[in-house]
């Protein structure tokens, strides 16, 4: 099972979300399906978790159940020692860019959790944020006429604008080409560095997991059990040549069961 | 896309005006040739026009059949966007009242003629009654379904941000559902001005659907009954495209496909 | 779905009817009539061998108005809108007729084919005529390229392209085209019949109230058209969930 170590990263003091004995069964026509068995998982934090698993193997569900979307059918999740019950505006969920609001501008997704702020501390903080993540020129734009990894970034922005202590990133960047993928990595990576938030990334892509991660939860097929948690040990910015990092990747195809050869 | 070759600028208005002199042509000759003394040439027609527009009938039946739409069908939009609304908010509240409403629906609104007549009598109320009753079941279906197909990712997001149901209804619901309403609107407004016509024909008399009967009855005049379609029809093309504006508003362009 | 919760609608159909019953008992005006005199109504049209022969009429008139129409637009459709300078001629002429009631025909259809099944026929060709021409012409038009092209690329002729990819492309936009047509040839039928027919179930809703105020049998025939209308859009419905065709239905 799983056994979480606390990492060796300097960051990393208090445990921020604790995990315990998740199970997730779904009931359909009378039929049962286990999707999440027993899962428990501590985040420290300030840390950047990644979930890794193969596509419908359970992962979302648990980003979904950790965030209060879904309740678990047993187990409980507690942040900051305080039991969650269902989302919250401390902790934001981003969905891949099909979640920003068709029908807002640039200014106006930014703006949409902010609407208990005065006026000018909302301008300032929708100009802060466009500006951070690299929309200025665009801010009336509506988002049909952005790209995907503009709208990606539009809404990790509306995130990070109602500025909260953790994020849940679901597959974020999977409808993105190659390329944008690599930016929005380590543009994410800047503002994780620059905001100091928990993350929380569910992925299917190994090269992903450990460019990002300070900790690797890799997880089984369906029901979802955590086979392994890999401490990715590389200071950033990551060099994906060293021979470090590809011992740790390679460690991770072959717990998947994977060849790394094409 | 299917001809190869772009069509050229002049061609945008050279093959209407063609298409539009043809059918004219056509319509004038197979009068004369048939030596029809009834059925109307176009100039006959635009005579009818004339006729119509010095006794200074078309513009207060124009007048009387817009009167009727404007209050049949506001009132339609006013209680059935809020009732489509709270059945797609309410999956329970839609699943009992939904059965009542799939068979209430398919009723034509003029099969409700002699009742409409029974409790409003002959005049306005009955006519309005009767575009309400054709407006209101398309608005509430669209309006309801328009919410149901809201992606639950739109409204987890509006949680997470800390909404509170109404504010996620009036800040995530609607606006998404919005494109999907506006559309049930035009067809709602378009089936309201086939009602109206309908209406009255057989409940009340004046507006441009009793000008096609009247003119019909009172000596076969069908220079004025074509006449009378003819502002039928431009002044409910003019509402459809007024509509179609509506659609190309930035915050609810989004929900429709680009045209082809 | 437990039981409780599936009978909930029949619950409220139920309530609906007591209190129609309940509102009927307590008037004076004793013109119209409760669910019971409804009931007794349809018998009464039964046992008089109307019930069947008003049905079979105004389906015989819908299906051939809507059967002429569709066999005559679709194909038009598909041509206006596979030649692109046929949609630029065409097309602000369709838009000029479409918005015309088809009941502000009547009296052209009477002068033309008399007072009979023909005329009405013709009202109900015409308000499918428009519509499906309109469906038809735009469902070519929003035929992504990409399937034309890969039909080219694979060496299809020009007929082959219209078998093979344009057809079996535009059937999903047809189907949905064809079941709002023929909701509103229903819709007109019933007009056409209370004006220009003498049987049907629209003239049987204005006879019943011009003979005699007998208005259990204009709600009889209203309940009817309902019914019938209702058929015939599951029955439509039905096309839709062929599953070569699921593809052009949005998931819900």
């Amino acid at each position: 099972m799983s056994q979480t170590t606390a990492p060796t990263t300097a960051r990393a003091v208090k445990t921020k979300l604790r995990a315990e004995g998740i199970s997730m069964i779904f009931r359909r026509d009378g039929k049962e399906t286990s999707v999440l068995d027993s899962v428990d998982l501590d985040v420290y934090d300030g840390e950047f978790i990644c979930l890794l698993g193969p596509s419908g193997c359970g992962k979302s569900t648990l980003l979904n159940s950790i965030a209060g979307f879904l309740a678990p059918t047993s187990g409980k999740v507690t942040i900051d020692g305080e039991p969650v019950t269902g989302p919250d505006p401390r902790r934001i969920f981003v969905f891949q860019e099909r979640g920003v609001f068709p029908w807002l501008t640039v200014e106006g997704n930014i703006a949409f959790g902010l609407f208990k702020l005065p006026q000018e501390e909302r301008a300032r903080r929708i100009a802060y944020y466009v500006k951070l993540v690299g929309l200025q020129g665009f801010e009336k734009a509506y988002p049909q006429e952005l790209s995907g990894g503009m709208k990606q970034r539009l809404e990790v922005a509306r995130a990070l604008a109602v500025n909260p202590d953790m994020l849940f990133l679901d597959e974020p960047f999977g409808a993105l080409d190659s390329i944008t993928r690599l930016i929005m990595r380590g543009e994410l990576l800047r503002i994780w560095e620059a905001e100091k938030k928990t993350i929380i990334f569910v992925t299917h892509d190994i090269e992903e997991a450990v460019q990002l991660a300070d900790r690797v939860v890799v997880m089984s097929a369906r029901p979802a059990k955590i086979q392994q948690i890999v401490e990715i040990d590389i200071p950033h910015p990551r060099d994906i040549s060293s021979p470090r990092y590809l011992e740790l990747r390679d460690g991770i195809f072959e717990q998947i069961g994977l060849a790394h050869k094409v | 896309m299917n001809s190869l070759t772009q069509p050229r600028k002049w061609e945008k208005f050279f093959w209407p005006v063609l298409a539009a002199a043809v059918f004219l042509a056509f319509w004038h000759y197979a009068v004369q040739f048939s030596g029809s003394k009834i059925f109307p040439s176009p100039a006959d027609v635009l005579n009818g026009i004339d006729e119509l527009m010095k006794k200074g009938v078309l513009g207060s039946y124009i007048a009387d059949s817009l009167h009727r739409v404007a209050v049949g069908y506001g009132l339609a939009v006013l209680l059935g966007v809020p009732l489509g609304l709270t059945l797609g908010w309410y999956p329970a509240a839609a699943q009992v009242v939904n059965p009542v409403i799939q068979m209430a629906r398919p009723i034509s609104p003029l099969a409700w003629i002699p009742l409409a007549i029974l409790w409003f009598g002959v005049g306005d109320a009955a006519a309005m009654y009767l575009i309400f009753l054709g407006a209101f079941f398309p608005i509430v279906v669209a309006s309801m379904n328009g919410v149901r197909n809201v992606p639950s990712m739109f409204r987890r997001a509006g949680r997470n941000f800390g909404l509170h149901p109404a504010a996620l209804l009036a800040k995530v619901v609607f606006p998404a559902a919005l494109p999907q309403i506006i559309v049930g609107l035009r067809i709602a407004l378009g089936i309201a001005w086939l009602v109206v016509v309908a209406a009255e024909m057989i409940a009340v008399d004046s507006g441009l659907g009793y000008l096609v009967i009247d003119a019909r009855n009172s000596g076969k005049r069908y220079d004025l009954v074509i006449a009378a379609m003819l502002m039928i029809g431009t002044i409910g093309l003019a509402l459809d495209l007024a509509f179609r504006r509506l659609e190309k508003i930035k915050s609810v362009r989004w929900g429709f496909r680009l045209e082809a | 779905m437990n039981l409780l919760v599936r009978l909930r609608p029949w619950a409220f159909i139920a309530l609906l009817l007591v209190a129609w019953h309940v509102a009927i008992s307590r008037q004076s005006n004793h013109l119209l009539p409760d669910p019971l005199a409804v009931g007794g109504a349809f018998v009464e049209l039964a046992q008089r061998g109307l019930l069947f022969k008003y049905i079979v009429a105004s389906l015989f008139r819908v299906t051939w108005g809507f059967l002429l129409a569709a066999v005559t637009a679709i194909p038009l459709g598909l041509a206006i809108g596979w030649f692109r300078r046929a949609e630029m001629a065409l097309n602000p002429l369709i838009q000029i007729f479409r918005p015309i009631s088809p009941l502000a025909w009547i009296p052209i259809s009477i002068l033309w084919f008399g007072v009979g099944d023909v005329a009405a026929i013709f009202l109900i060709f015409l308000a499918s005529f428009l519509p499906l021409t309109l469906t038809a012409m735009n469902a070519v038009g929003s035929i992504p390229a990409v399937y034309i092209n890969a039909g080219r690329n694979f060496g299809l002729s020009t007929a082959g392209i219209v078998w093979r990819v344009l057809y079996p492309a535009v059937v999903p936009q047809l189907i949905i085209g064809l079941r709002i047509t023929l909701g509103i040839a229903w819709l007109v039928v019933v007009a056409a019949e209370m004006i220009a027919v003498n049987s049907g179930l629209g003239f049987l809703i204005v006879d019943a109230r011009n003979a005699g105020n007998r208005y259990d049998l204009v709600v009889a025939g209203m309940v009817m058209i309902g019914l019938i209308g209702l058929l015939l859009d599951v029955g439509m419905r039905s096309f839709e969930k062929i599953r070569s065709l699921r593809w052009g239905y949005s998931e819900d």
